[in-house]
């Protein structure tokens, strides 16, 4: 019991270790960098890329509603999948029933789907 | 050596060794991801019937990625006067920390794993999704057209293909009744998951494809048409960091699907004599491999046409394939 108590709370250092890792590959790479790269900024250099032609506007702008509802039907079917995984863990100790029950939940969530199609939410344009 | 640190208690000195073991995983992914981009160039030159890089380094361009690595460092760094300064700064490094992260839940040995973590499969999966955030943070504060429309481009292809991705794999929970990756690699001793979930598989490859923004789905990054996408003001390291956790995803990836789907280390019947480490590197190495065709076999896709596969295709059959599996199983069971 011990051992594995120990193994769970080494396995979350363990990851807590690569996310300090992760942080300070970037903050080493680009401190470093600071020494070694040229500083020579101008007003030419700083501006937008767009081409080659002056830039116009900004870009901080209202876009395509689509996009907003993808990010809906992601959500819908990130929480399906939230509740597929404990079930499908699970699945083995459940037996039939708990087949029927997730088949129905899929099937309704498919219907989703389907009725999404239909209403052309998936059609990008 | 690792698995004793595991069992021990938790201490400083041994918080300390799992920092080295980190810091050597870092320098195993970083030496991966200098020679799987000369790799990629080789090969695609191969396929394409020329040399690839063939100067810096020798006849083969062992150090072409190193040279190269060296001028990004030494690269002014432009930040644009109407960029969201902050954010501009902190996107890289949103993109890559997760990108080695999910690393630390893949075993790649049965000696050489590191957190034994009892939700593996769905820590892999939570956390490479703030990779989305990253690059839609860059594009974002880049205040530019052309990275707008690539980082919103990647954000809906991303999490579109995320779904199909993470409902492949529920076949695989099924069968193993668990989301810890050592417990999938000893399912898969005798047969492993490709023969047993082939639909599962090819749904996977065509997502984890599609997740690491590669070509056919690099739209993103359409170099003929965005420019370069979220990156487009991007310089020098920050620039390399985007890089970075591209290649360091394709490192973790191909480990994944090797993991999940070939049997890992596990070697194939009555080749038991050769070490695990040779298995998982041919495995991985032949999953990198089958990639980079990829990218010099396909077109790319058009915008439309990407979001229609994701949705109308890869998904139902995700759905189809969870369908069929559980009633595999109660087949199995009822005989």
């Amino acid at each position: 019991m011990g051992e594995s108590l120990n193994v769970y709370q080494n396995s979350y250092l363990f990851v807590i270790m690569f996310l300090i890792l992760a942080l300070l590959l970037p903050a080493i790479a680009l401190t470093a960098g600071r020494f070694l790269r040229p500083s020579k900024p101008s007003a030419e250099k700083q501006t937008t890329y767009e081409s080659g032609i002056e830039p116009f506007h900004q870009s901080w702008i209202q876009y395509n509603v689509r996009y907003y509802l993808f990010g809906l039907l992601f959500v819908i079917f990130d929480v399906e999948t939230v509740f597929l995984y404990p079930w499908a863990v699970a699945y083995q100790k459940l037996g039939f029933f708990a087949f029927i029950e997730m088949m129905l939940f899929i099937i309704m969530l498919f219907i989703g789907l389907l009725y999404a199609w239909k209403k052309k939410v998936l059609k990008w344009i | 050596m690792i698995q004793n640190m595991l069992e021990s208690t938790p201490s400083y000195l041994q918080t300390g060794g799992f920092f080295l073991v980190g810091v050597a995983m870092l320098m195993v992914v970083l030496g991966f991801v200098t020679y799987a981009i000369l790799a990629e160039r080789k090969v695609l030159g191969f396929m394409q019937l020329r040399h690839g890089p063939n100067r810096v380094g020798g006849r083969f361009g062992l150090l072409q990625t190193v040279a190269d690595i060296l001028k990004l460092l030494l690269k002014e760094d432009t930040i644009p006067r109407d960029a969201d300064r902050p954010l501009f700064i902190i996107a890289p490094v949103i993109a890559f920390a997760p990108a080695f992260l999910v690393i630390a839940v893949l075993p790649l040995t049965e000696r050489i794993s590191f957190a034994n973590i009892g939700v593996g499969l769905l820590y892999y999966i939570a956390i490479s999704g703030i990779t989305t955030i990253g690059i839609l943070a860059g594009g974002w504060a880049s205040n530019n057209k052309y990275a707008l429309l690539g980082s919103m481009r990647s954000a809906a292809q991303m999490i579109s293909y995320e779904i199909p991705l993470v409902m492949s794999v529920i076949g695989i929970v099924l069968l193993t009744g668990s989301l810890n990756l050592n417990d999938i690699i000893a399912e898969q001793q005798s047969v492993a998951f490709l023969f047993k979930q082939p639909l599962a598989f090819f749904i996977f490859l065509i997502a984890s494809v599609a997740e690491l923004n590669r070509t056919p789905f690099d739209l993103p990054e359409a170099e003929s048409e965005l420019v370069a996408g979220y990156h487009v003001e991007y310089s020098g390291f920050r620039w390399a960091f985007f890089m970075l956790a591209e290649y360091v995803y394709l490192f973790a990836m191909a480990s994944l699907t090797t993991i999940l789907f070939l049997g890992g280390w596990q070697a194939i019947p009555y080749l038991t004599f050769i070490p695990g480490a040779v298995w998982f590197g041919l495995k991985f190495i032949s999953v990198v491999f089958v990639m980079i065709w990829i990218r010099a076999t396909f077109p790319r896709l058009r915008a439309d046409q990407l979001m229609s596969f994701g949705w109308k295709v890869l998904l139902p059959l995700a759905l189809l394939n969870i369908f069929l599996t559980t009633i595999v199983i109660e087949l199995f069971r009822s005989f």
